[in-house]
C-alpha cells in the first residue's frame, strides 16, 4: 500500500509534530509497510459476515448517575507544565479576533 | 428579497450529577478544576463508563422531538488537536446516532411549520478555555480549566428548513421549553447549557456559518446581520464565502474566522474503549412512559381552558410556572382566573424581586385559598389585590390577611340570602303589608338583613337578593 511524502506530511501536521525530511522518508516508510502487512487482512472473505467494531460480547454497560469525589486540585495540576492559580497554562491560542 | 435558508445546530448541557463517562459532579460555577478526575484528564489507563441517566435523557428529548431512536448505536471518537481536549479526541457519535429523523412544530406570527430534525447525538464537552487573561508577566496566555470536560451533551442538528431570523428564534424558544419541561437542562445559555451554531444561505446558494452565539436574542441578530449582508454581496455581483463566522456582540455584526489551511479531518472511527448500545422497544418505552406532558399539549390544554394564547404560553413554556399552576388548578378548578392572578399580580412580585415562582412565600394552596375567597365574593378583586399584596410581602395566609385586617365584606350570595330569609321568616306581617302595596318597607328588609349581617353584606347584593326573595313569596 502506497504512502506519499504527502500523506505521511498531513498525519504530522495532525498530530502537531515537525519532522525533518530525512525523518518524514523513515516514518513514511515504515507506514507503508505497517499499512502493507495490515492489508492482507482484506484478503479475507468476508461475505455474510456483519460489520463489527468490537469484539466483545457486550452491549449497554453503563453506571448510574451517581456523583463521586474528584481528584483535589493539587493533584490535577501536578501534571501542569505550568500553572496560574487553580489552571493549567498554556502557549497562547488565540481566538479569532 | 432572497429566501434564507437557516439551519440551527444545538448544544444542550445535561443536568445530571455526574459527568457523561466518570463520576465526578456537573455542577456550574465550582471553582476552576475541582471537578476533575483521571478520565476527564485522560491520564494513562483511565477509561470511561457511560451515564445511564444521561443516555436516558438523551432518549427522553429525541421522543419529544419526535425522532426515531436507533436499534444500535455507538460512540466514536473525533479527533483533533487541541487544548480543551487532553485525550486528542472528544467521545461523539458519527455514522450510528442514537436517534434520527424528528421534527419540531415552531410558531411564528406569521406561521406555524414543521422543522424538521436530522439527529440528535449524545457527546462529551470539553474544558473550558480563558485566553489572554494572565496576570503575571507573561503578556499573552491561555489558561485551561477542565471542570466542564465530559459534560454530557446533545447535539441537536435542524434541517435547513427555516427560513427566517424570527422563526429561528422560536425554534429555539419551542427547544428550550421542552427542555425545560423535561427536566434535563437549565437551558441557561447565559450559563452555556444551550448553545447555538447556525447555518444561512440565501436562495440556496454558498451557506456561512456562524459559531457559538451565546443569547435568543444574538442568534436572532447575527442572522438578521447575516441576511443583510449576504444580500448586499448578491447585489453587487459578488459571491458568499463558504466560512466560519463569529458574531460580535458588541457591534451586533458577524465578521469572518480564520479561513482553514486544510479541511478538517477528524478521522472518526469507534470508539473501543465503550461498548455499543442496544437499544430495545421496552428501553424506549421505559423513558417514554415518564415524560411529562410537553409544551405545546400543555398550550393548547390551557387554551382550550380559556386562556388567552399568549397566556398559555406564558404559562406552558416555563415548567415551575405550569407546575404551579396546575397545583393550584387542582384544588380551585377555575384556570382562567388563576392565570389572571399568576400573570398579573404573582408575575409583578417575581419581575420586581427577580426570583422564581419557587422563592417566593406563595404556595398554590395559598393561591387557590384567595382566589376561592374573591370567587365567593367574600372579598371582591380590588380588596384581593390588597391581600395577595400583604401574603407576597408577610406570608401570611389570605384567610389571616381578611381577618386581620377585617376586609371581609360580604359578597357572598347565598350568604346573603340567608340573612334575608331570616329576616322575611320573622317579620310576616310587614311581608303581608309589604304584598299588599306598602312599598316602603323594602327599605325596612334591608335594613333588618345588614343588620344580621353584622353590617359587612355587600348592599347591591343585599338589595337584589332581597328583592328576588320578595318576588319569590
Amino acid at each position: 500500500m502506497k504512502v506519499t511524502t504527502e500523506d505521511a506530511l498531513h498525519i504530522a501536521q495532525l498530530a502537531r509534530l515537525r519532522f525533518s525530511p530525512e525523518e518524514l522518508e523513515v516514518l513514511r516508510r515504515q507506514m507503508e509497510s505497517l499499512l502493507s502487512h495490515f492489508s492482507q487482512v482484506s484478503e479475507l472473505d468476508t461475505t455474510g459476515i456483519p460489520p463489527t467494531s468490537g469484539v466483545l460480547p457486550l452491549v449497554n454497560v453503563m453506571r448510574e448517575d451517581i456523583a463521586r469525589p474528584s481528584l483535589t486540585v493539587e493533584d490535577v495540576l501536578r501534571n501542569a507544565p505550568d500553572r496560574e492559580g487553580d489552571c493549567f497554562r498554556i502557549p497562547a491560542i488565540l481566538e479569532e479576533e | 428579497m432572497r429566501s434564507p435558508t437557516i439551519g440551527l445546530e444545538v448544544h444542550v448541557q445535561l443536568n445530571t450529577a455526574s459527568k457523561m463517562f466518570c463520576g465526578c459532579s456537573v455542577e456550574f460555577g465550582a471553582g476552576p478544576n475541582s471537578r476533575v478526575c483521571p478520565v476527564c484528564l485522560a491520564l494513562p489507563g483511565a477509561l470511561p463508563v457511560l451515564n445511564r441517566r444521561a443516555v436516558e435523557s438523551a432518549f427522553a428529548v429525541a421522543l419529544a422531538l419526535h425522532c426515531q431512536i436507533q436499534p444500535f448505536s455507538q460512540f466514536h471518537r473525533k479527533n483533533y488537536f487541541y487544548p480543551d481536549l487532553p485525550k486528542g479526541y472528544q467521545i461523539s457519535q458519527y455514522d450510528v446516532p442514537f436517534s434520527r429523523n424528528g421534527y419540531l412544530m415552531v410558531e411564528t406570527e406569521q406561521s406555524h411549520r414543521r422543522i424538521g430534525i436530522i439527529r440528535v447525538h449524545m457527546e462529551e464537552d470539553t474544558a473550558k478555555m480563558m485566553h489572554g487573561r494572565s496576570i503575571t508577566e507573561h503578556a499573552v496566555t491561555s489558561l485551561v480549566d477542565f471542570n466542564r470536560s465530559g459534560v454530557p451533551l446533545l447535539e441537536i442538528v435542524s434541517a435547513p428548513d427555516i427560513t427566517s431570523a424570527e422563526e429561528a428564534s422560536a425554534y429555539l424558544t419551542e427547544l428550550r421549553a421542552i427542555l425545560r419541561t423535561l427536566g434535563i437542562s437549565s437551558g441557561n445559555m447565559e450559563e452555556g447549557a444551550l448553545r447555538c451554531d447556525v447555518n444561512i444561505s440565501l436562495d440556496a446558494g454558498t451557506r456561512a456559518e456562524i459559531k457559538n452565539i451565546n443569547s435568543f436574542r444574538f442568534v436572532r441578530k447575527a442572522l438578521e446581520y447575516e441576511i443583510e449582508r449576504q444580500n448586499a454581496l448578491l447585489d453587487r455581483g459578488e459571491p458568499v464565502v463558504q466560512e466560519t463566522r463569529h458574531f460580535k456582540e458588541s457591534s451586533g455584526i458577524t465578521v469572518s474566522g480564520r479561513t482553514k489551511e486544510e479541511a478538517e479531518d477528524y478521522r472518526y472511527f469507534p470508539e473501543p474503549d465503550l461498548v455499543p448500545l442496544e437499544i430495545t422497544p421496552e428501553w424506549i418505552d421505559t423513558v417514554r412512559q415518564r415524560l411529562p406532558e410537553l409544551p405545546e399539549e400543555r398550550r393548547r390544554r390551557l387554551h382550550e381552558m380559556g386562556l388567552f394564547p399568549a397566556e398559555a404560553a406564558t404559562i406552558a413554556n416555563a415548567p415551575e410556572l405550569a407546575r404551579f399552576f396546575d397545583r393550584t388548578l387542582s384544588v380551585f378548578p377555575h384556570g382562567k382566573e388563576i392565570a389572571n392572578w399568576l400573570l398579573s399580580e404573582v408575575s409583578k412580585t417575581l419581575n420586581a424581586r427577580n426570583c422564581t415562582i419557587d422563592e417566593i412565600p406563595l404556595r398554590p394552596e395559598g393561591l387557590a385559598e384567595l382566589l376561592q375567597l374573591v370567587h365567593r365574593g367574600t372579598i371582591s378583586s380590588k380588596i384581593g389585590k390588597t391581600v395577595i399584596a400583604e401574603m407576597l410581602a408577610t406570608g401570611k395566609s389570605a384567610g389571616e390577611v381578611v381577618h386581620e385586617k377585617a376586609l371581609g365584606q360580604i359578597l357572598d350570595p347565598e350568604t346573603i340570602r340567608g340573612w334575608v330569609q331570616e329576616t322575611l321568616a320573622q317579620n310576616p306581617k310587614e311581608q303581608e303589608a309589604y304584598r299588599l302595596g306598602k312599598d316602603a318597607l323594602f327599605g325596612f328588609f334591608v335594613g333588618q338583613a345588614m343588620k344580621r349581617s353584622g353590617g359587612k353584606a355587600n348592599p347591591e347584593l343585599l338589595n337584589r337578593i332581597v328583592k328576588e326573595e320578595l318576588e319569590k313569596q
